[in-house]
């Protein structure tokens, strides 16, 4: 059921972070929310060099979302690809959805009072592009992947 | 709706990455790095340009200064009353002391020919630029070896085998045609040897990694060659036929051995060997970076002397996955755009920071900044009076700005030409606010390169607010200063069309790409005959430099041990983080949320020592100034060395994010203005210590009342 998913080949990111600007920028996000974030692990000695892991995280799209469950309006969705997406028409901001992710992947965009989180850019998938992050990734390291079934 | 697609130049640093930009009713709403040369590629700074230009803590429209300089009264004027004022007051200026009474600085770039014309134009040879705080002693190193700058060569890092970079951090200083370049190179299994006195973003991806003793580079860089003599794993032919005095140089790295450099890095000989026989291998795809940001040491001139030496010694010239001579237009078989420097007469005046004539071993075109100071104090060799800074904010750039303010306040006139609030500008008697690089149209340009390409940067979007293109600014002063003439456009379009008429290509050659590419395929000298391809005075690669010893400076100059700090005391080094261009974007809304301040960096035994830990608050003191900031502390930072972004510590109350956000590494250095590298130009901005103590601001223990 499951599609899209972003995968960070780690040896090509530099820790630039500009997938979090390329994210908010799309979205016209003011200061406060961030919807995808690099983070990385502390410097470790590999073979004479410190070396670090980076990681990405955005939302996890999850099987059985518990922030849509709990969603009295029904703006936070899945849609028949996977992608959980809040519809600002009928988001109310009471941030219920907030509360119920274990990991805190929907924030409040205080310009609007409702919420926002990472939908995989799914306006520019629909057109045939891929999330923001991906298109404008510095080094190329995030890739937009659709998983098949084997 | 009225949507457009735009092929423009970033402008969030000076890299100008190409782009291109959509929007929507004069609304940008996308950016993204040009297709055909990044497929894409953008970084934080490039994305966070919209915010630039949605921002309004910028200039907005022409200020004039009302209170005393630096006080922070403005009237806002219209552009009439501005310009007026400027064009007033430097006709009085001519008037009394000689158009050469007026200096005009920049940050370099494609774009100076505007500026160059305008200064010259006036009858002032006193054009100068950022450059003695970054590259002088690179490009100076690169002219007494070459005879050719430092952009007389591009490094062709994708196809070499073994990149090294000595305080390099490329990653970080995100090129990003140039960062691809390297991770591509290392996906195709390529080395990267990092040299430096922490580990940085770069240095993480490096497979050999050598933490030097700060300010031991050119120690490290003689080992190396009196390794790669010792074990004659140099291009021999290549040396033969291009290179003079070879011999000078066997004779001087004699006493410079592998066990001599590895105790002065504080680092095992074994490892340096095990390098050498490296890059033996790889040769001629080695790449020696020759550093980009070195003013640093006192003898960094010669350090990256030495590197460029390297490069010889890999025989890497004019070799794929080496270093690859810039072409120009003329290699491609087409003419040059048309200057609008060259239709002005070369003003006779000699040059007031004495470049040129007092030093005849410096690149005279945008000679050095920090020497004008002196000329300002002295009124020697005749006294200046005003000081037009194009996006330039000295008091960033170079250290002590208190000594820069007392140079200053010798000028009649300062104006601050800027899309930003700099501490130059709230320090100047006039600010002009220039359009972002969203909103302006550029000159066209020359990229040069194996294949060299003309390259534009067009409006995406009209003016938000009063501001002007720096080319309608510069061609209303002009007009008004009665040097019209040399600018002899009244739209952007026309001077594009004038710029381009002798190469035969027209604006649409731009429609497809953003560009215009002269070359298909990359254009290579023969490389069995370059003469008369190396400018030196000999035509020859020269190791004992003619320019040089004229000027009675050593080509080869014996090492110095590094001074060390005392107790308690640190030796203070900056760099950059690929967040923040500088101090151009600390006050940028999305880029501040994600980097608000700067933190310090210190080795974990030193911090032990201090009672210091992770994110305590700590003083960094240095001869009278004082800056609290928080600790960095981590293994991986030489026990002498404290660290700190450059860019912060900014007291311009008007930019409410990034004011008094961290310190400003340059106003630790007081005293540091007039330390000069007296070979290589460049500042010593490396060679300052600084007292570190735990501050009485402590994080566990706060009382609320």
């Amino acid at each position: 059921m499951k599609k899209y998913m972003i995968y960070l080949n780690s040896k090509r990111c530099i820790g630039c972070h500009g997938c979090e600007i390329h994210c908010k920028t799309n979205k016209g996000l003011p200061v406060g929310p961030i919807l995808c974030e690099i983070s990385q692990e502390p410097l470790k000695m590999v073979a004479g060099v410190p070396k670090t892991e980076f990681r990405f995280r955005s939302c996890y799209h999850c099987e059985d979302p518990d922030c849509v469950a709990v969603c009295p309006t029904g703006a936070m969705q899945k849609r028949h690809d996977g992608i959980v997406l809040v519809d600002q028409e009928k988001c109310i901001g009471c941030m219920a959805c907030i509360g119920a992710c274990t990991w805190g992947v929907p924030q409040l965009n205080p310009d609007t009072g409702k919420v926002v989180k990472c939908d995989y850019c799914m306006d520019r998938i629909d057109a045939g592009l891929k999330p923001a992050c991906v298109t404008r990734c510095a080094t190329h390291a995030l890739k937009f992947v659709t998983l098949q079934e084997i | 709706m009225v949507k457009k697609s735009v092929w423009s130049m970033c402008g969030m640093c000076t890299v100008r990455c190409p782009i291109r930009v959509e929007t929507e009713d004069n609304k940008v709403t996308w950016i993204e790095g040009n297709q055909h040369l990044l497929k894409g590629a953008l970084c934080a700074k490039g994305s966070a340009g919209i915010a630039l230009l949605n921002d309004t803590e910028r200039p907005l429209r022409p200020l004039i200064r009302k209170g005393g300089r630096g006080a922070g009264r403005w009237e806002e004027v219209s552009w009439y009353a501005a310009l007026d004022y400027v064009a007033d007051n430097l006709k009085t200026i001519i008037k009394k002391h000689g158009p050469e009474s007026i200096m005009l600085s920049c940050r370099g770039g494609p774009f100076i020919d505007l500026l160059n014309a305008f200064i010259h134009g006036l009858g002032s040879p006193n054009f100068t630029n950022h450059d003695s705080g970054c590259g002088r002693n690179v490009h100076h190193a690169s002219l007494s070896v070459y005879g050719l700058g430092r952009k007389g060569f591009v490094y062709d890092i994708k196809k070499s085998k073994h990149l090294v970079l000595f305080g390099r951090n490329i990653l970080a200083s995100l090129r990003i045609a140039e960062v691809n370049q390297v991770l591509d190179m290392l996906d195709a299994g390529g080395k990267m040897t990092y040299v430096d006195v922490r580990q940085s973003l770069t240095g993480i991806k490096a497979t050999r990694f050598f933490q030097v003793r700060p300010g031991t580079d050119y120690a490290l860089a003689l080992g190396i060659i009196h390794e790669v003599l010792k074990e004659k794993t140099y291009d021999k032919e290549f040396i033969e036929k291009y290179v003079s005095d070879f011999d000078k140089l066997e004779e001087f790295v004699e006493s410079y051995t592998l066990e001599w450099a590895a105790n002065e890095c504080g680092i095992k000989a074994g490892r340096i060997k095990d390098f050498v026989q490296e890059i033996a291998v790889d040769r001629p795809k080695v790449v020696f970076h020759p550093g980009w940001m070195m003013s640093r040491y006192r003898d960094s001139f010669y350090a990256s002397r030495a590197l460029h030496i390297l490069n010889v010694l890999m025989g890497n010239v004019e070799v794929e996955g080496g270093q690859i001579f810039a072409k120009g237009p003329g290699d491609c078989g087409v003419k040059e755009i048309r200057s609008l420097d060259a239709q002005v007469p070369k003003p006779t005046a000699k040059r007031a920071d004495g470049v040129g004539w007092k030093y005849t071993h410096f690149d005279k075109g945008p000679g050095l900044f920090p020497l004008f100071y002196e000329a300002m104090q002295t009124g020697e060799p005749y006294p200046l009076k005003a000081l037009i800074c194009v996006r330039h904010d000295p008091f960033t750039c170079f250290p002590d700005p208190q000594a820069q303010k007392e140079a200053l306040d010798k000028l009649d006139l300062l104006v601050s030409l800027d899309t930003h609030y700099s501490e130059f500008g709230w320090y100047s008697d006039v600010i002009l606010p220039e359009s972002t690089y969203l909103e302006r149209d550029s000159l066209i340009a020359t990229q040069k390169g194996p294949k060299p390409r003309f390259i534009m940067r067009r409006k995406a979007v009209e003016p938000q607010h009063d501001t002007k293109s720096l080319n309608e600014i510069i061609k209303l002063l002009a007009d008004r200063l009665g040097i019209g003439q040399y600018f002899p456009f009244t739209t952007t379009e026309e001077l594009w069309n004038w710029q381009l008429e002798p190469t035969g290509f027209t604006l649409r050659d731009f429609d497809d790409k953003g560009f215009v590419s002269l070359a298909d395929k990359p254009v290579m000298f023969d490389r069995a005959n370059l003469d008369g391809k190396f400018k030196t005075p000999s035509g020859k690669i020269e190791i004992i430099s003619r320019v040089l010893t004229d000027a009675g400076l050593p080509s080869l100059k014996p090492y110095e041990s590094p001074e060390k700090p005392d107790k308690g005391q640190f030796r203070l080094v900056f760099g950059r983080s690929p967040l923040h261009a500088h101090s151009h974007t600390i006050n940028n809304p999305l880029l501040h949320e994600l980097m608000p301040d700067n933190t310090l960096w210190i080795n974990k035994r030193q911090a032990a020592k201090l009672g210091v830990t992770e994110g305590d608050w700590v003083d960094v003191i240095s001869d009278g100034v004082t800056g609290t900031i928080k600790a960095h502390v981590t293994d991986f930072i030489h026990l002498e060395a404290v660290y700190m972004v450059h860019g912060f510590g900014r007291q311009v109350p008007l930019q409410t994010r990034a004011y008094h956000a961290g310190i400003a590494d340059q106003k630790l250095m007081k005293g540091f203005l007039t330390k000069m590298d007296p070979a290589g130009g460049g500042l010593c901005l490396c060679e300052c210590f600084v007292t570190v103590r735990r501050s009485s601001k402590n994080p566990k223990r706060m009382v609320e009342l």
